[in-house]
C-alpha cells in the first residue's frame, strides 16, 4: 500500500494562478492580496539590479499567455543566501496579453565551479511535467560551465539578450530553436 | 556534490507529449531532456516560514467566505504526509493547493462552464507540513467538469498540488483524484501517466478514523518528493 515512488506529476492546467497567483487571478484579498514570489528585491541589497523579461512560444509560434514561471539564483556573490533585502526564488505569471514575465532582481553571481544563471521552472495547461531551464548572460564565458557545456550546440537557446534596460530571453518549445529543457 | 538528489525516473511521470491531451502537443518540447546530476543550484531551494500564513489559509470553506457564511459542497478534510522517496519526512515545507468549486467551476476568467461560482468560495489554500512532514486542510468537495479537447471530456474530482522539497530539484505539482471516481479511469490527463501503480498513489482514501463524526469526512493523500543525500542536508545544507 505504502508508495515510496516520487508522486507522478500532473498539469498545472489552465487555472493554476488560482492556487500560486491569486490576486494574479482577481480572488481579491486572498493572503493579503500579496502574491507569494512576486517581489524578488524587497529592502535595499548589493548588487546590480537587472530586469529580465521572459517569453515562452509555442508550437504553432504563439507565446504562451496562460502560464507560470519560477525563477530560482545566487545572489550577487554566487551564494544562495538567505540575504538581506533580497528573496532568491521568485514567481510571475506569464501576461494574460503579451505573454511576458517580467522579473526585477539581482544580477547573480557565480556559484562555486559554475558561471551565474538563473534556473527557470515553467508549468502551464500541456505541459506534464513542469520544465527546467537555465538563463546564462551574454557578457560572461558560459563555456566553462559544466551545465551550459552539456546543452553543446544547442546552448545558445539558454543565453539571454541584453537589451538597454535589461535582458529578454525567448524560450521555445519546439522549432529550430528550441530551448533547452533539462532532467535535473 | 552531484548525486545528492536521487534521479528522477521520468518513465514514471507523463511523458511530455501524451497526444489525448491535446493540449501537450504544441506545449511539449520535441528534444529529450538533457540529464545533468543536481548541482547547488538544485539542491537549495527558497524557505518558508510558517508565520507567512494567515489564520485561515487551509481552511477553503472560509477563507473566501462572507463573514458568518460558508462556502457549499460536500465538507472535507485532506491530509496525509509529505515525505521523500527515503521515506524521511520533509517538515517546513509549502503545500499550495486550487480546486474548482462543488459544482466543478473554479473562479477564473478563463472557465466558462454553466455551473454557477459560489460566492463564498475562492479555490485556493495553502499551509506548510509539521515536523513529522503531516499537512491538513479543509474545504469542500470539488466537482467534475467538462472541458475542450475535442471530445466528451469531463475532468474527474480533483485537487491541485503545488509542493516545495529542501532543494528546487524536488519541485512538483500534481493533482489529488478520489477514490471510486469512474472518470479517473476516462481522462486523458490522468491516462498520460504510464502506470496503474502511479495514478494510485494520487488518489485519495476515504479515511474513516480522521472522519469527525456529524460534521465533517476525511481524505488521506500522501505526497511524495524525490530523495535526498541525508547527510548533506541534515549535516552542511542546513541554514542554507
Amino acid at each position: 500500500m505504502a508508495n515510496f515512488k516520487e508522486s507522478a506529476s500532473q498539469t498545472a492546467g489552465p487555472y493554476v494562478h488560482i492556487g500560486c497567483v491569486p490576486t494574479f487571478a482577481g480572488l481579491e484579498g486572498m493572503y493579503g492580496g500579496k502574491d507569494l514570489g512576486n517581489t524578488m528585491i524587497t529592502g535595499n541589497p548589493a548588487g546590480k539590479r537587472i530586469t529580465l523579461c521572459l517569453r515562452v512560444i509555442d508550437a504553432a509560434g504563439e507565446p504562451m499567455t496562460d502560464a507560470m514561471i519560477e525563477a530560482w539564483q545566487p545572489g550577487p556573490e554566487g551564494s544562495f543566501g538567505p540575504t538581506e533585502g533580497f528573496n532568491h526564488w521568485g514567481r510571475q505569471p506569464t501576461d494574460a496579453e503579451t505573454g511576458e514575465a517580467i522579473f526585477k532582481t539581482l544580477m547573480p553571481g557565480a556559484p562555486t565551479g559554475q558561471t551565474p544563471h538563473i534556473l527557470l521552472w515553467i508549468a502551464a495547461r500541456g505541459i506534464n511535467m513542469a520544465l527546467i531551464t537555465r538563463v546564462y548572460f551574454p557578457e560572461n564565458d558560459n563555456a566553462a560551465d559544466p551545465v551550459f557545456a552539456i546543452a553543446g550546440e544547442r546552448a545558445a537557446t539558454l543565453v539571454a539578450e541584453k537589451t538597454d534596460n535589461g535582458y529578454v530571453h525567448t524560450i521555445h518549445l519546439q522549432g529550430d530553436h528550441e530551448t533547452v529543457f533539462f532532467d535535473v | 556534490m552531484t548525486g545528492l538528489i536521487s534521479a528522477r525516473d521520468l518513465d514514471w511521470h507523463p511523458a511530455p507529449l501524451a497526444p489525448d491531451y491535446r493540449s501537450s502537443i504544441l506545449r511539449s518540447p520535441a528534444h529529450a531532456l538533457l540529464h545533468y546530476d543536481p548541482t547547488e543550484t538544485e539542491m537549495t531551494g527558497p524557505t518558508f516560514g510558517h508565520n507567512m500564513l494567515g489564520a485561515l489559509d487551509d481552511n477553503l470553506i472560509l477563507n473566501y467566505a462572507n463573514p458568518g457564511e460558508a462556502a457549499i459542497g460536500p465538507r472535507i478534510i485532506v491530509h496525509g504526509k509529505l515525505i521523500d522517496e527515503d521515506r524521511r519526512p520533509l517538515p517546513g515545507k509549502l503545500i499550495e493547493v486550487w480546486q474548482a468549486n462543488a459544482g466543478g467551476r473554479y473562479r477564473h476568467k478563463k472557465d466558462g462552464y454553466t455551473a454557477p461560482l459560489d460566492p463564498n468560495f475562492g479555490g485556493c489554500g495553502r499551509c506548510i507540513s509539521g515536523e513529522d512532514g503531516s499537512y491538513s486542510f479543509q474545504t469542500i468537495q470539488p466537482g467534475p467538469y467538462p472541458w475542450p479537447n475535442g471530445g466528451n471530456d469531463w475532468r474527474p474530482a480533483h485537487i491541485h498540488f503545488s509542493v516545495f522539497g529542501d532543494g528546487f530539484a524536488q519541485r512538483l505539482i500534481t493533482q489529488m483524484y478520489f477514490e471510486g471516481d469512474p472518470h479517473i479511469a476516462l481522462c486523458p490527463i490522468v491516462q498520460s501517466i504510464p502506470s496503474t501503480q502511479a495514478i494510485n498513489t494520487l488518489v485519495a482514501r476515504l479515511d474513516m478514523s480522521n472522519t469527525i463524526p456529524m460534521d465533517i469526512r476525511a481524505y488521506r493523500f500522501d505526497i511524495v518528493l524525490r530523495g535526498r543525500n541525508q547527510t548533506l542536508f541534515e549535516n552542511k545544507m542546513e541554514g542554507l
